[in-house]
């Protein structure tokens, strides 16, 4: 059975900004929500309280990183780049400094509708040049995430996982590299967040059907690990997408992108939030709701090799979840 | 030309406005109005209140060198006109990048820049910007989307205050960037992290692009509400070189120095109220226009005519 870790960032920003007193925790009204409160408690000379002022705090964390500071803003993901977007660019993204914004409950992680769900922070941040994006799968990405983040030239945007989070993978956070969770011939499948972990529930299903899924997770969403798709992606009869995000702009979309780029000329199917904003409610409901589940994604795969797979929802949940050490194997190949 | 503290700031000051003058008739439009109110301001900064090394940009304007990122290894900031970044030196902020034009003067005038410098002005592929960019002489972060410099500042203020170091962070402002939220924001964060190594000096003119901010969004008692936010707030004439000299000085421990400096925005130049209210950028809808200015201004800083046809 997959391993639920407690809290994985909050002990893991303590141990990796303690040791680099250039780091600094800058909140802004969310600190135990972002799990920096016992930082806070601990290292106020590290902690910088900049209120409910998001314009200010992204304008000022320019300023620090200017002066050789490498600012951790912590936040939901929909308050770094809505409210202050314009200081996003001129105060952070134009001038390149390195800047570290770390995205909490992204997409529809959070119960809080409308307001506090980040649906669209990939397709907007893919689109501000100097901008590298990162988004936690599991656990351990959560916990290794920072070293990566921080040896990034430049701004960076994290959507980050908080609270009980499973732990999925043994290996830790590589820069623009795609984690190969399964290999097969029929359909790629790529999935990213906590999508993957979804997506995880079909596997067994799908297998004891004979449907061969190549599956990769991605963690570094800008760059994006081009050549690893295309390689994947070849010869397969479709490819489906999963992202906990609007398809437009995010996932679905730079992998159609490659695909038409590179005249793949493979059915693709886009999961995700149809272009449409959801509503306040818990996450497995609207995860079903809006067919980000393991079910929507057999349907999609189904529909790309144009045959009903007969899984239904009651195998797919009772689908226990294993740490995927053979992605180590995998990931060698 | 000329080197810091070797002339009186008066004439740094008449200087500013003589070659923003210039620049507007040589090429048929500009931000006139903002040498009026800027002139003095700029010139106490530069010749008096601002620590600042030697520069380190070449004297003639480089071209652009590409915007920065982490692949680009010759982009630059005009930072470089204000000296190297050293723990004993000031920097200066530019919040309103459209006074390009005065800044780009007043460095000129302080031998920072070439004497021929405004020719590289508004000119494709160059740095001289007609607003400021963070690569334009003088500017020394990305400021013309209004109300983030002064954020950027208190960043660099607060980190160079817990470093320890002893060099001060100056802005300069405009009045309307007072109309946007952030401006606010960032009082209440540099009050309360008591931030206290910033020197903020506002050209209060009550102008903007619409007209006078009475029309558009009056701000009322501006000293008040800055004031209210637990700031040291000077309000003094923009104009009187000895109150900024006062005022620069009454910095208070813990808190930062806000200096409103009430100006006119036809100071130097009366025969500009015939513009009032359309002040923001002086253009010409005619020849005989142009020429009824250029006389009347140039008599009024006693500049020969004949100099401005030298272009």
């Amino acid at each position: 059975m997959v391993e639920i870790v407690n809290r994985p960032y909050a002990k893991a920003f303590e141990t990796f900004a303690t040791a680099r007193p250039e780091v600094l925790c800058l909140s802004a009204d969310l600190t135990s929500s972002c799990e920096v409160d016992g930082f806070r408690d601990r290292h106020p000379e590290q902690f910088l309280s900049l209120g409910m002022a998001e314009q200010n705090m992204l304008s000022f964390a320019g300023g620090l990183a200017m002066q050789g500071y490498r600012p951790f803003i912590h936040t939901f993901s929909v308050f770094l780049y809505r409210r202050p977007y314009d200081q996003l660019i001129n105060s952070i993204a134009y001038s390149n400094r390195k800047v570290r914004m770390m995205g909490f409950l992204p997409g529809i992680a959070t119960p809080g509708g409308i307001t506090h769900q980040a649906i669209e922070d990939i397709s907007v941040m893919r689109a501000i040049p100097n901008m590298t994006i990162l988004e936690c799968g599991d656990a351990t990405e959560v916990e290794t995430v920072l070293d990566v983040a921080d040896s990034v030239n430049g701004p960076v945007y994290v959507r980050v996982l908080r609270g009980e989070v499973p732990r999925l993978f043994s290996t830790p956070f590589e820069l623009n590299k795609l984690r190969t969770l399964s290999e097969g011939d029929d359909v790629l499948v790529v999935t990213s967040g906590i999508c993957t972990e979804e997506a995880l529930r079909a596997a067994e299903p799908l297998k004891s059907r004979g449907i061969g899924i190549h599956h990769l997770h991605v963690s570094t969403l800008k760059p994006f690990d081009r050549d690893g798709l295309i390689k994947a992606a070849r010869g397969k009869k479709g490819v489906v997408t999963l992202e906990n995000h609007t398809i437009n702009g995010g996932l679905g979309s730079l992998v159609a992108e490659i695909l038409a780029e590179e005249g793949l000329g493979v059915k693709l199917r886009r999961l995700g939030l149809q272009d449409t904003f959801a509503h306040g409610a818990s996450k497995p409901y609207l995860m079903k709701k809006y067919k980000l589940d393991a079910s929507a994604l057999v349907a999609a795969i189904g529909d790309v090799l144009g045959k009903a797979l007969d899984i239904d929802d009651a195998e797919l949940e009772a689908v226990r979840l294993d740490t995927v050490h053979s992605a180590q194997k995998a990931e060698a190949l | 030309m000329t080197l810091s503290n070797q002339q009186k700031t008066e004439d740094v000051a008449a200087g500013i406005r003589k070659r923003v003058f210039l620049h507007t008739m040589r090429n048929n439009g500009g931000y006139l109005s903002q040498a009026c109110s800027a002139a003095e301001s700029l010139a106490f900064l530069y010749n008096e209140a601002l620590k600042l090394g030697e520069p380190t940009l070449p004297k003639v304007p480089l071209p652009f060198a590409g915007a920065p990122s982490a692949h680009n290894p010759d982009a630059f900031t005009g930072a470089g006109y204000h000296g190297p970044f050293a723990p004993e030196y000031d920097r200066f902020i530019i919040s309103p990048a459209h006074y390009a034009l005065v800044i780009y003067s007043a460095l000129i005038q302080m031998g920072r820049m070439d004497e021929h410098a405004l020719d590289h002005f508004n000119r494709d592929g160059g740095s001289v910007e007609m607003i400021g960019a963070e690569h334009s002489p003088g500017m020394e972060v990305t400021t013309g989307s209004l109300a983030q410099g002064l954020s950027m500042a208190a960043g660099v203020a607060w980190a160079r205050k817990k470093k320890g170091e002893p060099g001060k962070v100056w802005v300069y402002m405009s009045d309307g960037e007072f109309q946007e939220g952030q401006t606010w924001e960032c009082l209440a964060a540099m009050s309360y992290h008591g931030i206290d190594n910033i020197r903020v000096v506002v050209d209060v003119n009550r102008q903007q692009c619409d007209g006078a901010m009475s029309s558009v969004l009056d701000l009322g008692d501006l000293p008040a509400r800055v004031s209210s936010f637990g700031v040291t707030c000077r309000s003094i004439d923009g104009h009187d070189l000895d109150a900024f000299r006062t005022a620069a000085e009454s910095a208070e421990p813990g808190k930062p120095l806000i200096i409103l400096a009430n100006t006119s925005p036809f100071q130097g130049m009366e025969f500009l109220k015939k513009r009032f209210p359309r002040l923001h950028y002086v253009r010409f809808k005619s020849a005989e226009e142009r020429q009824e200015m250029q006389t009347a201004i140039a008599a009024e800083l006693g500049v020969d005519e004949a100099e401005i046809a030298r272009a």
